[in-house]
């Protein structure tokens, strides 16, 4: 396929998931200030370290009331990485990739951008109910999957989409955690209370995660938990789940055989699967969870260059005045 | 809602007569529509345009901020040709082409018809779609303009009239489809009722189309859609024709010349393109060859265009008979290369160069329509009658400034169908474009484009000046009259 069409693929899937993974760390704050309302710490602030944008943030608002915060994530259109701007770029990439993806997800991510649209226009529902709007943002994107795995071809447009996903899916789970670790810094004698059980249970709700976990693992304890969002083999959302994923869909566009690599970024994708893959959650704990979680955000950024540099490499798009007849 | 307070005016009406009966064709279809109460029918008018709205069938405007997209206006009272309309617009328009084609391989070859002396060769030489880069080139079959789509109109007595060939790149045929696609849910029972012939074959048409020009190198035919991209106004039609016909759709920056083939760039390398179906003006094609300032189109590609290893669809330099000086000429065309009487008549033309004409245009012209000869899209015209003085004065000057770039046509009254307006139904005029598909053979796709002007007495049916579109239904039987 066109390296132009693999690259918009790839990265109206990104954006896709990134809006949808917003709203899930928007969903698991608004859970814990109503639940630990009385505890007066801004978690609102914290959300904005997560997303390791401070300093775009401050220089557009005054303070970190929970309105600015939730504006800033959701409706601002001059952060790029707010709800109605990865719409906008997923849409933008899925008008370039038109012809090629079916047109029930076309129309699906139309009408969801029109919708955020609106509500950037005219905020309502994401002040007042931001949990529901926020369900809405997911559940749109999961329909979205739903489409993109029932009525695509599963052939290297649809490889580079899911891709796309899962490279977003892990860096984004891996600031998940985080947002625990910005939430707790100051209030380290919580550590082991009700309300920490409230915060890990809280991170497994966001991620969709928590019947899972009870099922399987059961108790809620920090180990366990962080064990279960880094490296669980199941759970679709797990870091090192998202990460071996991407590895075989890398794998699957290339025919290289997995355990061999042919080109940087099965190289360094290869690199990060193992390392995750053969630490035990004690190691990290002693190396620090957040500083751990911000080593593989920095290596996946690192597999998303080379993913650009081995596929998709190509100029930039032209404005133009031709008018047809 | 009934058309019982509808009122023709002293125009041709597409449904009534002047009597105020009802056409044949139409008489199914105004049964229904009067079945239905006025709120009914703002509702599905309502749902067709939401359609429109949550499929993104939109286009760009130029002019307004970057990336301005404005849905297409949509009427849902369909505009109906009769069988036996149709069978002689069908003819009419398959000798145009036919004639048009033979002329613009002649332009570039022999120049047989300017030796002859029907043609002066200086119109030729100066016209803007004219491209010397162009002769010489021998086209499969003889083909150069592979997609036309020409402007017809009807006057106060019914007559059709062809007032633009568009023969470089003519848009719209996806809102053909789309309208089509939207009126089978609006008003599912007329179809139910009478047999209107399909258009949904059109992207069938148009990749058979593409294999037979391919050049013959052996091996599958691998065919391609060039677009400007997604900013250009037609981007939505380039991408559901690539959509439809499951071909390719690529910038320019996605193709390199190499090995003296054109390839596209992909994530397994370089792959070989047969076929382009360019959406991008003849003048940015090769940055080479014409503007060398172009970044939408493949340096190289005329190279390897003229060595017959690419086909190019249309092929470069088809404007030629796309000026409007030119076509005053086309029926003289027609006699010239294929001895026959033109089945389809011209809107009579004045020509500025000539200065008899010019002196007449100038003093009328609060009662024509004046137009620049290359112009498209309702851009650069003067409706007389619906302008100001001080415009006419201020037109004046450009056409005095540059007679060879303007013609002058007497206004039409064009004939109107009904709109649905609040509660009731208005005529607005309408024009109707064709599409006509030529690889081995021509082949014209049944109805095509109406177009309506939605602003009351406006006479402008492009979509950038206020235009709507129409579904157009062709009748496979003849009426019963």
């Amino acid at each position: 396929m066109l390296s132009r069409v693999a690259d918009s693929l790839y990265w109206m899937s990104r954006y896709l998931e990134r809006a949808e993974n917003i709203a899930r760390f928007l969903d698991v704050n608004w859970h814990l200030t109503l639940d630990l309302a009385m505890m007066q710490q801004n978690h609102w602030s914290a959300l904005v370290s997560v997303t390791g944008e401070r300093k775009l943030f401050e220089q557009r608002y005054d303070d970190d009331t929970k309105d600015n915060v939730i504006r800033f994530l959701t409706i601002d259109p001059d952060y790029p990485n707010s709800i109605y701007c990865c719409l906008q770029s997923a849409r933008e990439n899925a008008r370039a990739v038109r012809d090629l993806i079916p047109i029930e997800m076309w129309e699906m991510i139309n009408v969801f951008f029109h919708q955020i649209e609106r509500e950037a226009k005219k905020p309502g529902i994401v002040f007042e109910n931001p949990y529901m709007f926020c369900e809405e943002v997911k559940k749109r994107n999961l329909t979205l999957s739903g489409l993109a795995q029932d009525t695509m071809d599963h052939d290297e447009a649809w490889l580079f989409f899911n891709l796309g996903k899962m490279l977003e899916r892990a860096d984004k789970t891996s600031r998940i955690i985080d947002v625990k670790y910005f939430v707790l810094l100051p209030h380290l004698q919580d550590v082991g209370t009700i309300i920490d059980v409230v915060q890990w249970a809280a991170m497994l709700k966001a991620t969709s995660s928590f019947q899972a976990y009870r099922h399987r693992v059961g108790i809620i304890n920090p180990t366990s938990v962080a064990e279960f969002m880094l490296m669980d083999h199941y759970f679709p959302r797990s870091v090192l789940y998202c990460l071996t994923e991407a590895q075989s869909f890398l794998h699957e566009i290339s025919g290289t055989r997995i355990g061999y690599f042919g080109n940087d970024a099965e190289k360094m994708i290869g690199q990060l699967c193992a390392e995750l893959s053969y630490q035990s959650i004690e190691d990290i704990f002693v190396l620090g969870l957040h500083e751990f979680t911000d080593h593989l955000q920095l290596q996946m950024n690192r597999v998303d260059e080379a993913v650009f540099k081995t596929f998709f490499a190509v100029s930039e798009p032209h404005q133009n005045d031709f008018i047809e007849e | 809602m009934d058309f019982s307070a509808y009122d023709t005016g002293a125009f041709y009406d597409e449904m009534f007569t002047s009597q105020g009966q009802t056409r044949p064709s139409y008489q199914v279809l105004q049964k229904r529509l009067e079945s239905l109460p006025a709120g009914e029918i703002a509702a599905r008018q309502a749902a067709a345009e939401q359609f429109f709205y949550d499929l993104g069938i939109t286009f760009t405007v130029y002019g307004h901020s970057e990336g301005t997209e404005k849905i297409f206006p949509f009427d849902i009272v369909p505009r109906i040709i009769s069988s036996q309309d149709w069978n002689f617009l069908e003819k009419g328009l398959t000798q145009r082409i036919y004639a048009l084609n033979l002329f613009i391989d002649d332009i570039y070859h022999n120049q047989k018809i300017i030796k002859d002396g029907l043609v002066p060769a200086e119109l030729i030489h100066s016209a803007e779609g004219f491209f010397p880069q162009c002769v010489g080139i021998n086209p499969p079959h003889g083909v150069w303009s592979h997609i036309t789509g020409t402007d017809l109109v009807r006057d106060e007595k019914g007559e059709f009239f062809v007032l633009e060939d568009n023969l470089r790149s003519p848009s719209g045929v996806s809102y053909v489809l789309a309208n089509r696609r939207i009126l089978k849910r609006t008003l599912p029972v007329v179809f139910e009722q009478i047999n209107i012939r399909p258009v949904d074959d059109y992207p069938t048409m148009l990749l058979d189309m593409m294999h037979q020009v391919a050049p013959s190198t052996g091996g599958p035919v691998t065919a391609a859609i060039l677009t400007p991209g997604m900013f250009n106004s037609a981007y939505y039609e380039h991408s559901y024709l690539a959509m439809q016909t499951g071909v390719e759709l690529v910038e320019g920056r996605d193709l390199v010349v190499h090995d003296g083939y054109v390839m596209m760039r992909t994530t397994r390398g370089l792959k070989r393109v047969d076929v382009i179906y360019r959406r991008v003006g003849e003048d940015y094609l090769d940055p080479q060859t014409f503007r060398p300032d172009s970044l939408l189109g493949l340096p190289g590609l005329m190279e390897v265009y003229r060595a017959g290893k690419v086909t190019l669809a249309n092929a470069p330099g088809t404007g030629v008979a796309d000026d409007k000086v030119i076509y005053s000429y086309i029926p003289e065309i027609i006699k010239y290369y294929l001895d026959e009487e033109p089945i389809l008549k011209n809107v009579p033309t004045y020509l500025c160069w000539k200065e008899k004409e010019l002196s007449y245009v100038l003093e009328n012209l609060d009662q024509l329509v004046v137009k620049a000869a290359n112009e498209s899209g309702g851009y650069g015209m003067l409706v007389g009658p619906a302008s100001s003085k001080q415009e006419q004065a201020a037109f004046g000057e450009k056409i005095k400034a540059n007679p060879r770039n303007y013609i002058a046509q007497p206004t039409l009254n064009l004939s109107r169908a009904p709109v649905i307006v609040g509660d009731h139904f208005e005529g607005r005029h309408v024009d109707l474009r064709p599409y006509i598909l030529y690889g081995e053979e021509i082949k014209i796709l049944p109805g095509g484009l109406t177009r309506v002007a939605l602003k009351k007495d406006s006479l402008v049916v492009n979509s950038s000046q206020g235009g709507g579109s129409k579904d157009t239904w062709v009748l496979a039987e003849p009426d019963q009259t």
